[in-house]
């Protein structure tokens, strides 16, 4: 009896410092479920979500502080891949947010004053210039988030939609009419 | 006699040959305009050389290939660019690209030409002289040939030609081969030097007797070049099923038929290889099948950037005709209108009208008959990628191998329930290749954010840093010289000055007992004041 007691408590013994030196050995650095979620997310760094960036915005998912529709620029499709990566109901965009067609930002040349707050605005460093010098946005990197636009003291910045040319041109969904029953 | 092997399924469409290749290439007028687009090729656009109002020679180079995968694009005859700019083209989007316009002057004023031998000529001059002759492969897919005459890391034992010419109702190479054999062979000959090939196989279906024998008699003294004749069974002109015919060798979807030690050529960029290498000869003009609901149905020799209009005019078209298909009817697509013009790429154009191509009946549920996988020349499941691809679930088309489809469209024709298969899988491509870039784009936005939010911490670091550097070095300054006692009695000497010179103002210097009782009478009026502020801001 007081044998068989001390082999389990043995085994105990064993699994547990195992366990415990795993738990040390191959502990995980941060919390790989908000790089899952923000892998999901568009990086526009827009904030339109209420947070500062899509990083905040996937931390604040992980630790269920913020809903899964409130990212317009991933579209439906970006919440149907959250809400399967959560395991959680797809839901409808709210009122207030409603996903846009893409849009590159564009400078007019001729009104801009060269102030540089739009270069302290942008979140991926897309517009180059200096003070007092004429700026302009490198459209391949700029990704539409349209914090440029609020601190332009002369409106010189507007969002252009992308138009759609023979390089990004898609095969549309198979759409045909149905015929009419007699 | 060679053995030959099997590929997977296929089908027997209504061929529709025999119409076309009644009477010889002919070789119509010149049109009244030629519209090259810039951006016929596989890769980058070329980057235009000429500007509006330009007198270009016919054969002139206009537009110079840009780096990497690009090929050149030369005036088709002489005459004036009369406008470059952007034009519908021949593509299922009907979007627009760069242009340039040419009106022929009818002289046909060629640029000046060199003759070089191609037996003697170095390798990496042909390949040069193909990228700036414009030579991209003829069969459809117009991948630029000097690339593909690049060789890669394993050698290249066998060169496919290919003059299957599956697809029903195009005869553009059956002509080619009746009539210039002995040039699509020298071009063979090319290949098979600049790649250093053991033997060249020339694949043509069983239906095209006439051009079998005249490669027959072409090839005859060459040893290493064989004509095969292969039955006939669509798609057995694609490059994939041709190789699995000819060699039993299988390509699959991402591996080169280079890594496998074979490379397939059209017949017609053979012939073009031969002639822009041996005469210097740019890519100017193709054989294009006109066919379908026109009178007189017949191959041309057509100059790149001559409307569809006017080269259906030539064959007679029919009032009746209500779009055109620039291709076969498998894999061909609709032209946006009939002012586009002809590209490297249109082997053929077709006329329909609703009796030779009634309106598709509309598509009914899928049944699950399997009978699209009987005949998927790739060993696909057509019925499950098309249920994919309609529910958009892509990680699961691809899983299923949907880049393995050549997009051949046996599946279609064999569909009881008529459904669109080829399309959904052209959309569920171009969708994958979308989200591809925009996870990129997302990628590279992600790491710039990172960056700057890395160089806005380091900034701020640096310039706590260096102002606390500054203090310090202040603070140090300070202990270390002590102000010397020279300087402290100057100071204190100022000082006392000061304060014996303080004087009071002129204008109270001097001042009557009444204006003194006045100013002491105002003075106390503002204390009192002032008190009461204070007592109305205390309560």
């Amino acid at each position: 009896m007081i044998s068989a007691l001390l082999v389990m408590a043995g085994i105990a013994i064993v699994l547990g410092a195992v366990l415990g030196y795993a738990a040390i050995k191959f502990r995980v650095e941060g919390n790989p479920l908000v790089d899952k979620i923000d892998a999901v997310l568009p990086q526009t760094q827009c904030g339109q979500c209420g947070f500062p960036g899509c990083k905040p915005y996937a931390t604040a998912i992980a630790a269920e502080e913020a809903d899964i529709n409130c990212c317009p620029p991933g579209g439906e499709e970006g919440i149907r891949k959250l809400a399967e990566l959560l395991n959680k109901e797809f839901k409808p965009f709210g009122d207030n947010a409603k996903p846009k067609p893409k849009s590159v930002a564009y400078i007019d040349e001729n009104t801009c004053i060269g102030c540089t707050l739009c270069i302290q605005a942008c979140p991926v460093d897309a517009i180059v210039g200096a003070a007092k010098q004429m700026h302009t946005i490198i459209a391949a990197d700029c990704t539409g988030c349209e914090l440029c636009l609020a601190p332009c003291p002369v409106d010189c910045i507007a969002m252009n939609p992308i138009e759609e040319t023979l390089s990004v041109w898609k095969w549309k969904y198979p759409v045909y009419a149905l015929s009419p029953t007699p | 006699m060679t053995q030959l092997y099997h590929f997977h399924g296929g089908v027997h469409p209504p061929t529709h040959k025999n119409q076309s290749t009644r009477s010889p290439i002919a070789t119509p007028p010149l049109p009244s305009k030629l519209v090259i687009p810039f951006h016929q090729h596989v890769g980058s656009m070329a980057k235009p050389l000429v500007q509006a109002g330009d007198y270009v020679f016919k054969g002139q180079l206009i537009g110079m290939p840009e780096d990497g995968l690009s090929s050149a694009i030369h005036a088709s005859t002489s005459g004036t660019i009369t406008e470059i700019g952007m034009q519908v083209v021949a593509h299922a989007s009907g979007l627009p690209d760069l242009c340039a316009t040419l009106i022929p002057d009818g002289n046909e004023a060629w640029i000046e030409r060199e003759r070089h031998n191609p037996i003697t000529l170095p390798i990496d001059e042909i390949r040069h002289i193909l990228r700036l002759a414009g030579i991209v492969g003829l069969g459809g897919a117009v991948f630029p040939s000097d690339a593909k005459l690049r060789g890669g890391k394993h050698h290249v034992r066998t060169i496919v030609l290919n003059g299957a010419e599956c697809e029903p109702y195009i005869t553009c190479d059956d002509m080619l081969m009746r009539q210039r054999a002995r040039d699509i062979v020298r071009g063979g000959d090319i290949i098979r030097r600049v790649l250093g090939a053991d033997e060249v196989l020339i694949g043509i279906e069983d239906n095209k007797p006439q051009a079998i024998a005249m490669m027959q008699e072409a090839c005859v003294d060459r040893s290493s070049m064989r004509v095969i004749a292969v039955p006939t069974l669509y798609p057995g002109g694609g490059a994939k099923q041709l190789i699995r015919v000819l060699t039993g060798i299988e390509v699959a979807a991402g591996v080169r038929s280079t890594d496998k030690g074979v490379q397939c050529f059209n017949v017609a960029t053979a012939y073009s290889i031969y002639r822009a290498v041996a005469f210097s000869e740019p890519l100017l003009s193709r054989i294009v099948t006109v066919t379908g609901n026109v009178q007189k149905p017949q191959n041309f020799e057509v100059l790149i950037g001559t409307p569809v209009d006017e080269l259906v005019a030539w064959a007679g078209g029919k009032p009746d005709t209500t779009h055109h298909i620039m291709g076969g009817p498998m894999m061909g697509v609709a032209l946006p209108n009939d002012q586009v013009s002809v590209v490297k790429a249109c082997n053929c154009i077709i006329a329909a009208s609703d009796a030779l191509f009634p309106p598709a009946p509309p598509a009914m549920p899928c049944i699950r008959c399997t009978r699209c996988a009987e005949v998927c020349p790739q060993e696909l499941q057509p019925q499950d990628l098309y249920w994919f691809a309609k529910s958009k679930n892509f990680g699961k088309a691809q899983e299923f191998h949907l880049f393995d489809c050549i997009e051949c469209g046996a599946c279609s024709y064999v569909c009881p329930s008529h459904i669109p298969l080829v399309q959904y899988y052209r959309f569920a491509k171009s969708e994958i290749w979308a989200r591809d870039n925009d996870k990129k784009a997302a990628d590279q936005a992600r790491e710039r954010h990172e960056f700057r939010e890395y160089r806005i911490e380091r900034e701020k670091q640096e310039k706590a840093d260096k102002l606390a550097a500054k203090e310090k070095a202040a603070l140090a300054a300070k202990q270390a010289a002590p102000v010397s006692d020279d300087a402290q009695q100057k100071i204190q000497a100022a000082m006392a000055l000061a304060k014996q010179q303080a004087i009071t103002p002129k204008n109270v210097s001097d001042l009557t007992p009444q204006q003194q009782a006045e100013i002491a009478d105002i003075e106390a009026r503002r204390a009192n004041s002032q008190a009461r502020a204070q007592s109305d801001a205390g309560t």
